[in-house]
């Protein structure tokens, strides 16, 4: 019952957040806490190789999803943690008595859910939905502000990734015929089953809607309009969870069906589509990183890079390279959710978000300013973070498997957005700020989340527990196509 | 079967046009109503495929199409967006309705060559020729509306219509989708809907408007 009480758990906290609004943040906490531990408890288990089976079949864990499941739960901790104090002195006193705050925890705890659903069903069709459920359940903590700008935000959210679903619905759903039609059930392991015998021109067909239709949720340029917009509006828990983990889970779907592609014999390179689609995600918010005037803005660029990289790293093709996208994958999720609650304190600072306002972070709180510069240092790949692990293995096996013009080009895009994200930062760390004010007192939940969420950022770089190891080789396996 | 698909080629031809008046109609109620009209083409074409193919599962996919489509989403809407939704007003547009059109139909002309290599490698499903192609012609013109429209309520018409076209398609194709995922897509609408319906409803609230296409405060450079 592993699988199903990491479901359970958050919805009994939903249930319980809306009973009472004084307990809600903590029950919310509690339970992500015991989702972190069901799950670690869950990817132990598989890490070794196995699958978890469910609920008559209908939930399962296997080593990519649970990296996926292991982040998702991880996120959800910290971001729970960090919106206590965050909230409060974002809502200055009034949080509690506001609808939009009683309206938070539950809906992050349904978001939760939502999130965690997908690496845990079985059925691909019931993904789709939890992946929807994503959007819908996140539409109100983006617009959590309700103001106009927030509610833009949110607007083009929903609307944009809702467009992008039902693309994604219909490669989906004939998806669903092919994979039946071989005689498979309709899960992970049944398309991989059923990938040589499909006919081409139906996979690759379902695979361009899903790149349309995931990749706009995944923030792939140029579909990519919304994500820069959300996170700029959303409180900066938020923002960690749908740019750490949310769109990572529609990236999950990309990199899932990469294996079936590669398996079908009537497909030739399939990598190539990952690598032009990555690519080109990682040139255009190279560029825009460098001119953008909104310090969120930055770092949902960011995303949109990491993104990229991880689908070009996929699209490299095999060897190696599984290894790095796993990784990559992996270590986004913490450092970016870091770097938004890093964001999030230098906006509780300076009360705005415009780059050319902001001066001296690090002399008016020194914690919120080391940590916006250690996690502009790790999203944009220095060592010794985890990053530049991945980074440097997609790098090096691309040049040592001779694809010199691809990862020439990634390698240069690259250092392009490391200078832009270092650039920024350090416009807004360093220098004097423009008004003389007394150092700031840093909510101390929101200091622990930060703390929680350096350390595998951190350690990561260097060292890999032997279990957490075992996961992702066996996930990196999966991504190439071993059963 | 000869009968059956001239009667389901009538429906996707409702089906179609009902979709080409969601773009195409000044009135905002008009654009649910629409919108109901085309759900029950949906239903219908379901029920007629299920009699066809001896499919019981299609019953169950017409009955939670009409139960959701025809009669909660309305509701639900009625409930969370607010009166205005049925205030008699007209939709604006970013470009003029025959352009729109003229538009529209170029893109029914690319889903019905696009669909082409799908219906090829899905031979085997008699129903698949005329549910494939008007079921992506139906996904373009909901994306087109959501492009073209400035209203909130025809926006996610245009998204529901979508949704339609997807499903349209897929009739034709997966007749027995397991039960888990038709109670799951039956209750995913009607909270997609409930949930939009919601934001709109604050939108005007806070912003005393609903059409979504004024709003332009983000921007990269300010």
């Amino acid at each position: 019952m592993t699988l199903a009480w990491i479901l359970i758990v958050p919805a009994i906290a939903t249930l319980a957040a809306l009973a009472s609004r004084r307990a809600a943040p903590w029950v919310t906490l509690a339970s992500a806490v015991v989702v972190l531990a069901l799950s670690a408890n869950a990817a132990l288990m598989v890490a070794g190789g196995a699958t978890l089976h469910e609920a008559f079949g209908g939930l399962s864990l296997d080593a990519l999803s649970a990296v996926y499941l292991l982040l998702v739960a991880f996120v959800g901790v910290t971001a729970a943690l960090y919106s206590i104090g965050y909230l409060r002195v974002h809502d200055a006193g009034h949080e509690g008595t506001t609808p939009r705050y009683r309206a938070y925890w539950p809906l992050y705890n349904l978001f939760m859910i939502s999130m965690l659903g997908v690496p845990l069903v079985s059925d691909l069709a019931v993904i789709w939905i939890a992946i929807e459920l994503t959007t819908i359940f996140s539409a109100f903590l983006v617009a959590y502000e309700n103001r106009s700008a927030a509610l833009e935000a949110a607007w083009k959210y929903v609307a944009l990734t809702s467009v992008g679903a039902m693309i994604a619905l219909f490669g989906m759903l004939v998806l669903y015929y092919g994979i039946h039609h071989a005689g498979q059930p309709v899960t992970w392991p049944g398309l991989l089953a059923a990938a040589p015998s499909l006919p081409p021109a139906l996979l690759l067909v379902c695979f361009v809607l899903w790149l349309v239709g995931f990749g706009t949720k995944a923030g792939l340029v140029p579909m990519h309009t919304w994500l820069p917009d959300a996170h700029s509006q959303a409180p900066a828990s938020i923002c960690a969870l749908l740019s750490g983990v949310e769109v990572s889970g529609a990236l999950y779907m990309l990199l899932r069906i990469y294996p079936a592609l590669v398996r079908n014999p009537g497909i030739a390179h399939p990598g190539n589509w990952y690598l032009v689609a990555g690519l080109l995600s990682v040139a255009v918010a190279a560029f825009l990183l460098l001119q953008v005037h909104d310090f969120k803005r930055l770092f949902a660029y960011s995303t949109i890079e990491h993104m990229g990289v991880i689908l070009a790293a996929c699209g490299l093709g095999m060897g190696a390279h599984e290894l790095g996208t796993v990784y990559q994958f992996f270590a986004h999720a913490f450092t970016k959710s870091f770097c938004f609650y890093a964001a999030g304190m230098a906006t509780i600072v300076f009360g705005t978000q415009e780059i050319a306002k902001v001066r001296g972070l690090m002399s008016r709180a020194p914690v919120a300013g080391w940590a916006l510069l250690l996690g502009g240092l790790a999203i944009a790949g220095a060592p010794p973070f985890a990053l530049f692990i991945s980074e440097f293995q997609i790098l090096a096996t691309g040049f040592a498997t001779g694809q010199y013009v691809a990862t020439g080009l990634l390698t240069a895009l690259l250092v392009l957005a490391f200078i832009a994200i270092l650039y920024q930062v350090g416009r807004i760390v360093f220098g004097e700020p423009a008004q003389a004010a007394p150092r700031m007192k840093l909510p101390a939940s929101s200091l622990a989340a930060m703390a929680i969420a350096f350390v595998p950022m951190l350690v990561f770089g260097f060292y890999l527990p032997p279990p957490l190891q075992a996961l992702i080789h066996q996930a990196a396996a999966l991504l190439g196509g071993t059963p | 079967m000869p009968t059956y698909l001239a009667i389901d080629g009538f429906l996707a031809a409702l089906f179609v046009v009902f979709s080409l008046g969601v773009i195409a109609t000044r009135q905002m109620l008009g654009t649910l109503y629409l919108f109901m009209l085309n759900s029950l083409a949906l239903t219908a074409s379901a029920v007629l495929i299920g009699i066809a193919l001896g499919s019981p599962h299609l019953f169950w996919v017409a009955a939670i199409t009409f139960s959701t489509k025809v009669i909660a989403i309305p509701l639900v809407l009625r409930w969370s967006a607010g009166p205005q939704i049925y205030e008699r007003r007209e939709v604006e547009q970013v470009l003029t309705i025959p352009v729109a059109v003229l538009i529209a139909a170029v893109l029914a002309l690319v889903a019905w060559i696009v669909s082409a290599p799908l219906v090829h490698a899905i031979s085997d499903r008699p129903f698949a020729a005329i549910n494939l192609p008007t079921g992506l012609v139906a996904i373009f013109f909901g994306a087109f509306t959501v492009a073209v429209r400035r209203e909130a309520i025809a926006q996610l018409m245009g998204i529901l219509i979508m949704e339609s076209g997807a499903f349209f398609a897929s009739i034709s194709i997966v007749n027995d989708l397991s039960i888990i995922t038709e109670v799951a897509a039956a209750v995913d609408l009607p909270v997609i809907a409930l949930v939009i319906g919601l934001l709109i409803r604050n939108i005007h609230r806070v912003t005393g408007i609903t059409r979504v296409g004024l709003l332009a405060e983000l921007k990269e450079h300010r």
